[in-house]
């Protein structure tokens, strides 16, 4: 049998990432500072991930101005969902291995 | 390469951050409870200020149209619910601040649109009913809209609020066989229903 641990993704473990691609896998598309906040974590820490996110171009970046501020949006792309899946059916067998 | 344990906690904090971002879950129930009460006393002093003497059951069609009594009904509705929804707003505010959330999110501003759909349209409808005389609906109309309101909203917040807009539609439909009787319809959709749905959302989650 395969060893399920081959199939998780290397990028996404990590929970911060795990935790944004969440966010963005049940929203259309949510931006810098809601994220920051929903996160609980600093610009930084949370800047670094989506960094690494947007590399692999699991998630696409749109800026714009509202209200004559900068305001980041971040959508998931395709590759982005279906990287999540498989990364989430890999945990699951994982954890069930183990059982 | 992880242990397992941490790879559960992954999968944990997944869970967590679909369900946080994808619904409100600062709603309280015990504003909802309180709501009910508003619209109770609401719909008492409704009854003494349009009805009184004449017994709650009797059927009547007649002390509607006098002078200010459709404006009366209509000054106590605001100030119902003026009163719910600051009482909503303060306790949401407070519960989201417990859980480290802020009340103004993507969540909330999707939960007001999609609400807002059927409760504007309901409540222009229900303007232009009362302007045409159409008095005996009124109550009907709202129940039934509120419902419709809450069951678009409830995609974005507790299983709840589905099952108590089902209850106000069907209450609504039955009220509107009866009419005349809109009061006690109002009272028992308003009132009761909230207290009863506010009461079970208390318990299962805010204590």
């Amino acid at each position: 049998m395969k060893n399920p641990f081959d199939n998780l993704d290397k990028v996404l473990e990590h929970r911060v990432r795990l935790q944004i691609m969440s966010v963005l896998v049940t929203n259309d598309g949510y931006e810098f500072n809601s994220l920051k906040e929903m996160l609980g974590i600093t610009d930084g820490n949370l800047a670094s991930h989506i960094k690494a996110l947007e590399r692999e171009k699991y998630l696409s970046v749109s800026k714009s101005f509202v209200d004559r501020k900068p305001n980041t949006r971040y959508k998931i792309t395709e590759r982005g969902k279906n990287a999540f899946k498989k990364h989430l059916d890999a945990l699951e067998a994982v954890v069930k291995q183990q059982r | 390469m992880k242990d397992i344990p941490e790879y559960e906690k992954d999968l944990a904090s997944i869970r967590t951050m679909m369900e946080r971002s994808a619904k409100f879950l600062s709603l309280s129930g015990l504003s909802g409870v309180l709501a009910g009460i508003y619209a109770l006393i609401g719909a008492g002093a409704a009854y003494y200020l349009v009805q009184y003497p004449a017994s709650l059951f009797d059927y009547r069609t007649y002390s509607i149209r006098e002078g200010g009594t459709v404006l009366v009904l209509i000054f106590i509705a605001i100030v119902v619910l003026a009163a719910s929804i600051s009482t909503g707003l303060w306790f949401s505010n407070k519960k989201a601040k417990k859980s480290g959330l802020s009340l103004w999110s993507p969540t909330t501003r999707r939960l007001i649109v999609n609400i807002s759909i059927p409760l504007v349209t309901g409540g222009i409808f229900i303007l232009v009913m009362l302007y045409t005389g159409h008095f005996g609906l009124a109550a009907p109309a709202s129940l039934i809209f509120y419902g419709l309101a809450l069951i678009q909203g409830s995609a974005n917040t507790y299983d709840e609020i589905r099952y108590l807009g089902f209850s106000e539609i069907i209450l609504g439909l039955i009220s509107a066989i009866y009419p005349g009787y809109g009061l006690i319809f109002w009272a028992l959709g308003f009132g009761v229903l909230h207290i009863v749905y506010g009461a079970i959302m208390y318990n299962k989650y805010d204590k």
